[in-house]
């Protein structure tokens, strides 16, 4: 069900003159009365605040995008579905990043449960959460965020059987996986499927990112042909830390924000390696 | 007598403790390849899956003259 012109008019008596911090006005809606309007309409939170949007009242839950998203951009990231793979260390904060920033359908994939080694680091994780299932877990967060955002969850491992049905007409997928196996089948999955892919690894201090599209070579460029990788790479001897997961991981969200507002320049057959022992981030060109 | 000639060489992750002290500043034979390279330095060729010469993908084949930074990254798949 679409708002229609009595839901409209409700936004608007409900919303209220405001200013940003540096005396830019702007009309405003809040939390509660975006949930209100739902509850007593029947209609989605997420549909409310595309109706306000386009009436140019701003959802306060997303004015301090403001500066860098048109009301026209915030509405595009509502309409918009993503596939998070692996809901670990990258998926975690991934996953909060784009409840946050308004993204209207969130597809998750993971068949894992949490254990404690997973503590130092998945944002998702906590210590009653222990043996959870990591999809139920970021549901719950996903939901306490923003309750605009729908979910998707799939609580199973990507395989070769499942893979295109679990992520075909999304509008990008973000691969979060730890197994460069799992990577390759996401990736010819994303392929088939036409689904532009993001992809980062982390071992230790160490990290790199890449953005897929399905014309490009991909993966091979940077494990060699798939067949000769192996499933696991450095993280087996040099683990995984908070800072350098959470930093490797924001950078995902980031390009997965680009491809569904079109805007910026992506990693498109380059990839951005980093090194926190000392500070280095490098774009390499990958052919 | 070959003209001396030298790169800059930057290991990535679990290579780096394969690193040399003259990493900065390390001498190589003109024309000497990649895969030469990490022989010497006893880099298991496996692990050298991602080269990169002046921010460039190259190849266990690809030659170096000197003045070139050289990056190699061992597989990294952690998520």
């Amino acid at each position: 069900m679409k708002p229609d012109d009595d839901i409209k008019n409700r936004i608007r008596s409900l919303s209220t003159r405001k200013e940003l911090p540096d005396k830019t006005p702007y009309t405003g809606i809040s939390v509660n009365s975006i949930i209100n309007i739902s509850q007593n309409s029947g209609i989605s939170c997420r549909e409310i605040e595309i109706a306000s949007l386009e009436e140019e009242i701003i959802p306060e839950r997303y004015v301090r995008n403001m500066k860098s998203f048109s009301a026209t951009d915030q509405a595009t990231l509502l309409k918009s579905r993503i596939t998070i793979v692996g809901l670990g260390g990258l998926g975690g904060v991934v996953t909060e990043i784009l409840a946050r920033i308004g993204i209207g359908t969130l597809n998750l994939i993971d068949g894992d449960v949490f254990e404690e080694s997973n503590l130092n680091r998945q944002f998702l994780s906590t210590e009653n959460l222990i043996s959870t299932p990591k999809t139920d877990a970021a549901e719950k967060r996903i939901k306490e965020i923003n309750s605009s955002v729908t979910v998707w969850k799939h609580s199973e491992y990507l395989n070769e059987e499942n893979a295109e049905g679990l992520i075909e007409g999304l509008d990008a997928v973000i691969d979060c996986l730890d197994s460069l196996t799992a990577r390759f089948v996401l990736e010819r999955a994303s392929k088939k499927a036409g689904c532009r892919l993001v992809s980062a690894a982390v071992a230790g201090n160490y990290g790199h990112i890449t953005t897929i599209f399905p014309e490009d070579p991909g993966l091979k460029l940077i494990y060699g042909d798939p067949e000769n990788a192996p499933d696991k790479g450095a993280e087996t001897s040099l683990g995984a830390l908070s800072h350098c997961v959470s930093l490797v991981a924001s950078l995902e969200a980031s390009e997965a924000i680009k491809i569904i507002l079109k805007k910026g320049s992506l990693l498109r057959n380059r990839l951005l390696l980093i090194d926190l022992d000392d500070n280095t981030f490098e774009t390499m060109q990958l052919f | 007598m070959s003209k001396k000639a030298f790169i800059t060489l930057k290991l990535f992750a679990s290579l780096g403790k394969f690193t040399p002290d003259s990493a900065d500043n390390y001498q190589v034979e003109p024309g000497t390849s990649v895969r030469d390279l990490i022989t010497g330095l006893k880099i298991p060729e496996e692990k050298a899956k991602l080269i990169f010469i002046d921010g460039v993908k190259g190849e266990l084949d690809s030659t170096l003259n000197g003045g070139e930074r050289v990056g190699i990254f061992p597989p990294v798949g952690g998520g």
